[in-house]
């Protein structure tokens, strides 16, 4: 494990992503073709099949550890991150080291499958007394997954065409066409290096879907994007990013997570065989029911579920609201412009006349101005919609987020002033701080509790409520603390639903701590009946 | 009642009508070390070892001031009270409170290895303890110093050989001391930020030696940090003030950086774990030698702590203070004057 353990620690160990390139780089030319597939694999978020589980792991942790379980777990709680608190709270390695490479070390892994439980835990145990700290955590994430060290798809996809580039026996690939084949469905048990990054035709994978290209959020006016008549607007939908692939008469839906999600939306299956040339949209899964959008909320029941019955079918209806074409025949056309992209978009979608019910073109909303725009903007609500997605004419399809071409322009989020009632510690990097709050609105006098949020305040913020939470506590509950109701806080959300689940009779999508209003006592905070005039 | 109890404005001994590092002014304060949250200003009258006087005096300017040699024993309404080295920074100190026959040590911070410039650690024989618990957890085992020395050296002569400053932040009344003693000059010349240069100008002037350091001032240009290492308090790194330095390569010194977490939210190039305060396995070494059966932890995470003692079978209660102690950000003395 040491190339992958030098790696993990010369990435772990700069914020300079030159360096970063460089360690993959140097990586890529010391590590087996085994090695390199399995490093591709975890810094693309796949990892082996878990064949342990998480609580098997902290109870093996805590008795190695000589500690007792709930100190473990408080002490998880504060690092934030199991593979490291497991690594850290364990006795130094005290065995020799066993010479095993990284996938050397995922079969030993997947080997434990069939295992039972004492099997399993002696060769747990027997791997972290063999393995330093900092080897130790790379092990249990192989385990656990979640391995995240600063590393993006497209930082590894710049290493392996650099890498190529540099290495006289393999091909050159463009940095597009490699971080094109690392989408989909690859398994790193099977695919070979040769396979995953060099083979020239990879016919073989009919559903491997195209990088999104994803937008970054409008902060100000869109005066600055220059003349409105280069901008196509679409309505934002409130739904979940899907590229929607039909090749060869099989259809494959992906959602944005790159997870295969053609299972859960039996209703798009009959588009297998619907008459015309083969595609790949870009587009949004969205519930939609008496020509108008449903809440997301509807569509959430259908997210969690792994099979779909008729009757939760004819409940939250979904369709497919197209807004790009990528591919068309077995063209890709991403290189093309957002016109013209768009213009074989409505060709395709209207020779499809008996699909209408479930695949749907976004349409342009026509605007001279952007004051225009800006008053269409202020409906986006009652639509069910959530802003604008604005788009240049001429741009292509790029890869990732990127500045320039596609910005979404969002309304509001709705806001209420809400009182903090509790406190608890934050997990990893704010471990010593308090971030995570409870907030409350008035019934009559008293205060219920409503939503929690975290993310919205600066770290000054965060310090100064610590100490103030420290100062304030009325009640202790393990981890959480009941503070004296005074501190107003604006709380925005992207929306709002009825729910019989709570004690407010609520539920918030997205809640988020806006501003602190020192300006204001707990006694004028919102109510509850403000809070359900939201729900409308 | 207790010999010592804590109150809103600290730990009190009600018979000798003294507080120990309190934070609202009191006639009287003991003070265990020249850190901002346990040497506040305001006070009527403050008692401290002699090492610390030059500190002390130097953050809080004109104070009335009585010092004791560490050991020396003096008695307040019957209750005898003395200082002993607490290996936390130069001139810190535990308390020993002794009242009919009943001995309370407030630690105050502490460590128990030798850092080679603060007085080394006494292990003080007590009934009651009253210990900090900064990094009382399981995961907080430091590595050996000399391992932690050897890569910072390293890692500017690395610097230096690409022609980059080196930039560590650390505490500036002990770690910037501490580290300053472990620096290997031959790689270059070490600069300060006014705020440790001027702490160690006091140090140096109550008669303590220190390394060569030179203090960053206005007429320095960049070239002269090329090969350079730049000590500078954590707060340096989120101001303007670290802008005459280009694309430096920055690390931070702190206990926090055990946690990858921490290191990972300071952005920081490196994170090099060198902590002032005992890790798990000292705390847990200190409290067993102490003898002590009555154990109260104040800083950090008191709640897990006093559990674990608890049902290691002492009997302990965790002591609540205003400050939340040493976090990663917050220096205990924030001073910004260059
Ligand atoms: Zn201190
Ligand atoms: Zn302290």
């Amino acid at each position: 494990m040491k190339h992958f353990t030098n790696l993990f620690l010369a990435l772990d160990q700069t914020t300079k992503t030159t360096v970063k390139v460089q360690s993959l780089v140097d990586f890529f030319n010391a590590a087996s073709d085994s090695d390199k597939v399995w490093a591709i694999a975890l810094f693309t978020h796949r990892r082996p099949r878990r064949t342990v589980t998480t609580s098997l792991l902290r109870e093996w942790a805590a008795e190695k550890a000589g500690i007792p379980l709930w100190l473990f777990e408080e002490t998880y709680h504060v690092v934030g991150d199991l593979a490291e608190t497991i690594a850290k709270v364990l006795p130094a390695k005290s065995t020799a080291s066993t010479n095993r490479d990284l996938s050397e070390w995922i079969q030993y892994i997947m080997a434990l499958k069939d295992k039972d439980e004492e099997d399993k835990k002696q060769q747990i145990t027997e791997a972290w007394e063999s393995l330093t700290a900092d080897e130790r955590f790379l092990f249990n994430k192989l385990i656990t997954g979640g391995f995240r060290v600063g590393v993006s798809q497209k930082l590894v996809t710049k290493a392996l065409a650099k890498y190529l580039d540099s290495h006289t026996t393999a091909t050159s690939r463009e940095e597009n066409q490699i971080a094109h084949r690392l989408m989909g469905n690859w398994d790193p048990v099977t695919i070979s290096f040769q396979d995953l990054i060099l083979n020239e035709d990879p016919n073989d994978d009919l559903s491997r879907p195209y990088p999104f290209y994803l937008a970054y959020a409008l902060e100000d006016s869109p005066q600055d994007l220059g003349e409105p008549d280069d901008w196509a607007a679409e309505w934002k939908w409130d739904g979940i990013r899907g590229q929607l692939i039909r090749r060869e008469g099989q259809l494959f839906l992906w959602s944005r997570g790159e997870e295969l999600v053609t299972d859960k939306y039996p209703e798009l299956a009959r588009l297998a065989e619907a008459v015309g040339p083969d595609f790949v949209i870009d587009g949004e899964i969205l519930a939609y029911g008496d020509g108008m959008p449903l809440p997301f909320q509807a569509l959430q029941k259908r997210i969690g579920r792994k099979t779909v019955s008729k009757k939760l079918m004819a409940e939250v209806p979904i369709i497919i609201m197209a807004y790009d074409l990528l591919e068309i025949g077995t063209h890709d056309i991403r290189d093309q412009s957002y016109e013209k992209r768009r213009d074989q978009l409505k060709g395709l979608i209207s020779d499809l006349p008996l699909h209408h019910d479930i695949l749907k073109l976004s349409e342009l909303q026509a605007f001279d101005t952007w004051a225009e725009l800006s008053s269409l903007r202020d409906t986006a609500r009652e639509r069910l919609t959530e802003g604008f997605m604005l788009k240049r004419k001429t741009g292509d399809y790029k890869v990732g987020r990127k500045k320039g071409d596609w910005w979404k322009w969002k309304v509001d989020p709705m806001t209420i002033d809400a009182v903090m009632i509790y406190a608890m510690r934050g997990h990893g990097r704010r471990a010593n701080l308090y971030t995570d709050f409870t907030f409350a609105v008035w019934d009559g006098d008293r205060l219920v509790s409503f939503t929690k949020a975290y993310s919205g305040l600066t770290d000054a913020e965060f310090k100064e409520l610590t100490s103030f939470v420290n100062k304030n506590t009325v009640e202790r509950f393990g981890p959480v603390r009941s503070v004296t109701p005074v501190l107003v806080f604006e709380i925005a959300f992207k929306g709002i639903n009825e729910s019989k689940r709570h004690k407010s009779g609520v539920a918030l999508r997205f809640p988020r701590i806006k501003r602190w209003r020192r300006d204001k006592l707990a006694s004028e905070a919102d109510t509850l009946a403000n809070l359900k005039a939201l729900l409308r | 009642m207790n010999v010592i109890e804590s109150t809103d404005r600290g730990l009190y001994c009600a018979k000798a009508d003294v507080y120990i590092d309190p934070w609202k002014p009191v006639p009287r304060a003991l003070i265990t070390h020249g850190h901002s949250d346990h040497a506040r200003p305001g006070h009527d009258a403050y008692a401290c070892v002699k090492s610390s006087k030059a500190i002390l005096r130097h953050r809080l300017g004109p104070i009335k001031m009585t010092t004791y040699n560490y050991g020396e024993t003096f008695t307040i309404n019957g209750v005898k009270f003395s200082f002993h080295p607490a290996g936390h920074v130069i001139g810190s100190a535990q308390i020993r409170i002794e009242q009919d026959g009943e001995v309370w040590v407030v630690t105050g911070d502490y460590k128990l290895e030798d850092d080679g410039i603060s007085e080394t650690y006494e292990q003080l024989q007590c009934h009651a303890m009253i210990t900090e618990s900064t990094f009382g957890l399981p995961v907080y085992d430091w590595t050996d110093q000399e391992e932690v020395y050897n890569d910072i050296n390293n890692w500017w002569s690395e610097n230096a050989d690409d022609g980059t400053t080196t930039f560590l932040t650390a505490y500036s009344l002990g770690k910037a001391q501490r580290i300053l003693q472990h620096l290997d000059q031959s790689i270059g010349t070490v600069y300060c930020h006014g705020a440790i240069a001027n702490m160690n100008d006091a140090i140096v002037n109550s008669g303590i030696d220190l390394n060569p350091y030179h203090k960053v001032n206005a007429d320095n240009k960049a070239d002269d940090y090329k090969t350079a290492i730049v000590l500078s308090p954590p707060s340096a790194l989120n101001s303007a003030w670290i802008k005459r330095f280009k694309n430096p390569s920055v690390g931070v010194a702190s206990g926090w950086m055990a946690l990858r977490g921490a290191r990972r939210r300071r952005g920081a190039d490196r994170g090099f774990i060198l902590s002032d305060h005992c890790d798990w396995k000292s705390l847990n070494q200190a409290i067993t030698d102490s003898g002590a059966t009555r154990i109260y932890p104040t800083h950090g995470y008191t709640q897990i702590f006093s559990q674990w003692l608890t049902e290691k079978g002492y009997d302990s209660q965790p002591i609540e203070t205003a400050f939340i102690g040493e976090t990663l950000d917050a220096e205990p003395q924030e001073e910004t004057k260059v």
